[in-house]
C-alpha cells in the first residue's frame, strides 16, 4: 500500500515538475504569438527544450546573498512557497482510481495549504531587508489573506451544494447531477478571478509588479533560489487551476471518454485563460485591488452562499 | 480501506516535497557558480544603482493591521460556516434560517467596516 | 475614523520612508531618479534628481560651424530626431534669412509628423508596459520599426538621420516611397482602431488612469508646460495652428484638447495627435510639389559633389564651408517648432563668426518634467509609473 502511494507520489511529481516547466515554455511561445514574435525557438526543435537550459542555467548562476539579510529566512522563504504549492497536489483526484491520499476533509486541507504561502512571501520580503522586497512582500500578504476569503467562500457553497468534504464525492455528485458550474456560476467566477489574485498572476500580480517595485519580494534573490519563486508560482497555478476543474468543471468526467485526459485539458484550458488574462490587461493598483476583494467578491461571495443554500433545500 | 490509510499517504506526500523543495536548494548551493573574488558591492543592498540609505526595518503603515484584524473577522466567520454547510443536508430549514441570521449579522459587520472607511485604502 | 481620531489623540504617526527610484528603475523611462517620501504607500514628498545623461550639448554647440553641430540634435530627443533638426535649421535659416523650396517644406512636414508618430508610439508602448499591459509594447515597437524603414529609405539611417538641411534637404524622396508611406498609413489607421479596442474602454486601464495624476491649467501654464500635457489640460496651444511654421497653416487638423488633465486625457490626447498626424501627411502628400528640395545658394549651401570636381568657383565655396563654415550675421533668433513632446526651441546667439556664440534649447520635456514634483504627491507609489509616462520625459533631452 504504501509502496503504491509512493509510486503515485513519484509519478505525481515527475508530471508536474514537466508540466511546470513546459508552463514556462507555453507562456513564453503563448505571449510570443499573442504579440507577433516567434518566442524561443533555438534550444531543440521548436524551442522544446528551452526549460531544460533555463534550469541549468539558473543552476549555475552565481547564488548572490546580500549582506544585511537574514540568512535563514531568506534561505527558508523560496523552499516554504515550494513546498505547500507541492503539498496541495496530494489531495487532488486527478482520476477516481489516482489519488494519492482520498481524505474526508480535502477542501479544508486545500484551504490550509493555500494560506501557508503568504508566510513564503512575507518571510522573504522581510528577510531581504532591502526596502523593494519588504513593500512587495507586504502587499502580497495583505493581498492573498485577503483574496482567501472569497475562495473559502466558494468552497463553502460547493461544499452546501454536495455536502462533503471530499473531493471524490464531490466529482461523484457532478457525475450523477451535473457539472457545479452550472448551479454555482457566481461561486465559479468570484473563485476564478481570487484564483488570479491568490497565485499573483496579473492583472493582479502587484507583490511582483516589475515596474514599481522592481521585483517585489524577490528583488535580492539570484540563482535557483530566485527559480524557486516561480516554480512555487506555477505550482501554486496549476494548483488552482486543478481545484477550479474538480470543483466546479467535473474533473476528468466528459461527454466521451471520461478520463486522465479530460481532466488535463480542462486545467491546460485554465491555464491558457491564465496567459490570456496576463498578455491582455493592465495590471489593478493596488487600492483597486483591495476594493474588489473586500467591496465586490467578499458580499458577493456571502449572497452568493445564501442563494446555493435556498437552492440546496428547496431543489435538491 | 482504513481511516488514517489517506494520511499516512499526505503525510508521505508532504515528506517527499520538503525533501524535492529543500533538495532544489541544496543541489544549486552545491552546484552554483562561485566568483573568486567578488566585487564587495555585489553584496549590497539593491536601490537602484545608488548607496542604499535609510533603513528597511522601518514601521510598518497601520493600513495593513487594519487588513489583518478583519481577514481574522472573516476567517472565523468561515470557520463557523464549514460546519454548518457540511450538515445542512441534515438540519433543514431551521438552521437555514439561523445561517441567514449569522450571516445577516456578518454584512452588517463589514457594512460597518465600509463605513467606517476601514475598507478605504489610501486615508 | 478611529485611525484618523487615533492619530490625532496621540500624535503618533507612521515612519516616513524614504525610497530611491532610479535610475536604474524599470519604469524611470532612461536615467531619471526620483526620491519619494512615502506614508504607506502613498506618496508624501517627491524629488526629481536629473543630470545621468548630460553630455554639455550646448556647450559643444559653440565649439562646432553651424552645419556640424546639426547631428548633435538628433541625438537629444532621440525618439524624434528629425523634429530636432527642423527646430535647429529653422533657427539657422531664420538667422540668415533664407527659406527652404516648397518641396523640402512640404517633406519636412511629412518628417516631423512621421518623428511625431514614432516618438507617440514609444510613448504608448512604454506607458502602457509600466500599467502592466505588455502587448500593446510589442504592436507599437512593430509599427515604430515600419516607420524607422521608411525614413532608412530616405536618409540611410534608421534613428539619428541627420536629414534635414541647413536650406533643405539632404536628397530628394528615393523612388516609390510615397506609395509605401501610403500603404503604411492605411494599415496604421487600422491599427490605431485596434489599440482604442484594446485600451480605451478598458476597465482596467481607466481605472489606473482617470482623475489619476490631474495637472490644473492654470498650473500647467504658470509651469511653462507645453505639448500634449498642456493641451490634456484643456490649453489648446499648438504651435502648428497658433505660430504656423512651414506650411502647416495650408492643412486642415484638429488639436485636440483635454478636459480633466488627468493621465487618461494625456494619453487621449496623444492618440488622437496620432491620427492627426495621419491626416496632415496624406494631404501633404496630396499637395506635394516638384522642384528642387535644396536652395541653390553655394554661400550657405554646400554645391553638389559633380559640380564641384568640374567648377573653379564650386569648388571654392566647398573648401570655405567645410574648412570655415558659413558667416550668418550678427544677431539674435529664437525659432520654435511642435515637437512630440511640447514646444521644441532653438536660441541662437551669433556674434558673425562660423560658430554660433550661444546656442540655447528649450527641451520641451526638461520643462515639462518639473509638475512631476507638484502632482505626484498624494498618489500611490503605482501613480508614480503612471504619471512618468504620461509625461513622456526623454532624459536624451532633459539632460542634454
Amino acid at each position: 500500500m504504501i509502496l503504491q502511494t509512493g509510486v503515485r507520489i513519484g509519478v505525481v511529481f515527475g508530471v508536474l515538475i514537466t508540466i511546470v516547466a513546459y508552463m514556462t515554455l507555453a507562456e513564453r511561445k503563448v505571449s510570443a504569438w499573442m504579440q507577433d514574435r516567434y518566442g524561443p525557438n533555438r534550444v531543440g526543435p521548436r524551442g522544446l527544450l528551452q526549460p531544460f537550459a533555463d534550469v541549468l542555467k539558473l543552476l549555475l548562476k552565481e547564488d548572490i546573498t546580500p549582506r544585511h539579510v537574514d540568512r535563514w529566512l531568506y534561505t527558508l522563504a523560496p523552499a516554504m512557497i515550494v513546498i505547500f504549492a507541492l503539498t496541495a497536489f496530494s489531495v487532488i483526484p486527478f482520476h477516481p482510481s489516482f489519488v494519492i491520499a482520498d481524505i474526508p476533509v480535502a477542501v479544508l486541507f486545500l484551504l490550509a495549504a493555500a494560506s501557508m504561502d503568504t508566510y513564503g512571501l512575507i518571510l522573504a520580503g522581510w528577510a531581504s531587508h532591502s526596502k523593494y522586497p519588504l513593500l512587495g512582500g507586504l502587499r502580497s500578504a495583505a493581498q492573498v489573506i485577503s483574496y482567501e476569503l472569497p475562495v473559502a467562500l466558494s468552497f463553502a457553497s460547493v461544499v452546501v451544494l454536495t455536502g462533503s468534504f471530499s473531493l471524490l464525492d464531490i466529482q461523484d455528485f457532478q457525475h450523477r447531477y451535473v457539472w457545479l458550474l452550472i448551479p454555482n456560476i457566481l461561486g465559479f467566477v468570484i473563485h476564478l478571478v481570487a484564483a488570479f489574485a491568490e497565485t499573483n498572476r496579473a492583472p493582479f500580480d502587484l507583490p511582483e509588479a516589475e515596474s514599481e517595485l522592481v521585483g517585489g519580494y524577490h528583488t535580492e534573490y539570484a540563482s535557483m533560489r530566485w527559480a524557486l519563486f516561480f516554480l512555487g508560482e506555477y505550482l501554486n497555478m496549476a494548483v488552482a487551476a486543478s481545484v477550479i476543474t474538480v470543483l466546479y468543471l467535473g474533473g476528468w468526467y466528459g461527454p466521451f471518454q471520461p478520463g486522465f485526459w479530460w481532466f488535463f485539458l480542462k486545467v491546460a484550458a485554465i491555464l491558457f485563460l491564465y496567459l490570456w488574462v496576463r498578455f491582455t490587461f493592465p495590471r489593478f493598483r493596488y487600492d483597486q485591488l483591495m476594493n474588489l476583494c473586500w467591496k465586490v467578491l467578499i458580499p458577493l461571495g456571502l449572497v452568493n452562499l445564501i442563494w446555493v443554500t435556498a437552492l440546496r433545500l428547496w431543489l435538491f | 480501506m482504513s481511516a488514517p490509510q489517506p494520511y499516512v499517504g499526505l503525510a508521505l506526500h508532504a515528506v517527499v516535497s520538503l525533501a524535492i523543495a529543500l533538495g532544489m536548494v541544496g543541489v544549486a548551493a552545491w552546484m552554483r557558480y562561485r566568483a573568486k573574488r567578488p566585487p564587495q558591492v555585489r553584496y549590497e543592498t539593491y536601490e537602484c544603482g545608488e548607496e542604499p540609505f535609510g533603513t528597511a526595518r522601518a514601521r510598518i503603515p497601520v493600513g495593513f493591521y487594519l487588513i489583518a484584524l478583519l481577514f481574522l473577522l472573516f476567517d472565523v466567520e468561515a470557520a463557523f460556516l464549514f460546519p454548518w454547510v457540511r450538515e445542512l443536508g441534515n438540519l433543514g430549514i431551521l438552521a437555514f434560517w439561523e445561517m441567514v441570521i449569522f450571516l445577516g449579522i456578518l454584512l452588517l459587520g463589514w457594512f460597518y467596516a465600509l463605513r467606517k472607511g476601514d475598507l478605504r485604502w489610501i486615508r | 475614523m478611529f485611525e484618523v481620531t487615533f492619530r490625532e489623540k496621540t500624535g503618533l504617526q507612521t515612519e516616513v520612508l524614504e525610497l530611491n527610484m532610479g535610475p536604474q528603475h524599470p519604469a524611470t523611462h532612461g536615467v531619471m531618479r526620483i526620491r519619494v517620501w512615502l506614508d504607506g504607500e502613498v506618496i508624501q514628498k517627491a524629488e526629481v534628481i536629473i543630470g545621468y545623461l548630460h553630455r554639455g550639448t550646448e556647450k559643444i554647440a559653440e565649439h562646432r560651424s553651424y552645419y556640424r553641430f546639426l547631428p548633435w540634435t538628433d541625438r537629444m530627443d532621440y525618439l524624434a530626431p528629425l523634429s530636432n533638426n527642423l527646430g535647429y535649421v529653422l533657427a539657422v535659416e531664420k538667422l540668415l534669412g533664407v527659406e527652404a523650396p516648397p518641396r523640402a517644406q512640404y517633406l519636412r512636414v511629412i518628417l516631423a509628423e512621421l518623428s511625431r508618430i514614432t516618438s507617440h508610439l514609444v510613448w504608448l508602448g512604454t506607458h502602457t508596459l509600466d500599467l502592466g499591459a505588455m502587448t500593446p509594447f510589442f504592436y507599437t515597437f512593430r509599427e515604430r520599426e515600419k516607420i524607422l524603414e521608411l525614413l532608412e529609405e530616405v536618409s540611410g539611417q534608421r534613428m539619428n538621420n541627420a536629414y534635414m538641411r541647413i536650406g533643405g534637404l539632404m536628397a530628394d524622396l528615393p523612388r516609390g516611397w510615397t506609395d509605401s508611406l501610403r500603404a503604411f498609413l492605411e494599415n496604421f489607421k487600422k491599427e490605431l482602431r485596434e489599440w482604442h479596442a484594446l485600451l480605451t474602454k478598458n476597465d482596467i486601464f481607466v481605472a489606473r488612469t482617470r482623475d489619476v495624476g490631474i495637472l490644473r491649467p492654470e498650473d500647467a501654464i504658470s509651469l511653462g508646460v507645453t505639448g500634449p500635457v498642456l493641451r490634456a489640460s484643456g490649453v489648446g496651444r499648438d504651435l502648428r495652428k497658433d505660430d504656423p511654421y512651414l506650411v502647416y497653416g495650408e492643412f486642415s487638423f484638429d488639436v485636440p484638447v483635454g478636459e480633466r488633465g488627468d493621465v487618461y486625457d494625456r494619453y487621449l490626447v496623444r492618440m488622437e495627435e496620432m491620427h492627426q498626424s495621419v491626416r496632415i501627411i496624406e494631404q501633404a502628400l496630396d499637395q506635394l510639389p516638384g522642384g528642387p528640395v535644396l536652395l541653390e545658394d553655394f554661400k550657405i549651401v554646400p554645391p553638389p559633389k559633380s559640380r564641384v570636381y568640374t567648377g573653379m568657383e564650386e569648388l571654392i565655396h566647398h573648401f570655405k564651408l567645410v574648412t570655415e563654415g558659413f558667416l550668418p550675421p550678427e544677431g539674435e533668433v529664437y525659432a520654435a517648432v511642435e515637437g512630440p513632446k511640447g514646444e521644441l526651441g532653438y536660441y541662437i546667439v551669433s556674434d558673425g563668426s562660423a560658430n554660433p556664440w550661444r546656442l540655447r534649447v528649450r527641451p520641451p520635456s526638461f520643462i515639462n518634467l518639473q509638475v512631476l514634483e507638484h502632482i505626484l504627491p498624494g498618489h500611490l507609489i503605482a501613480d508614480l509609473v503612471a504619471i512618468v509616462g504620461s509625461i513622456d520625459p526623454v532624459f536624451g533631452e532633459v539632460d542634454r
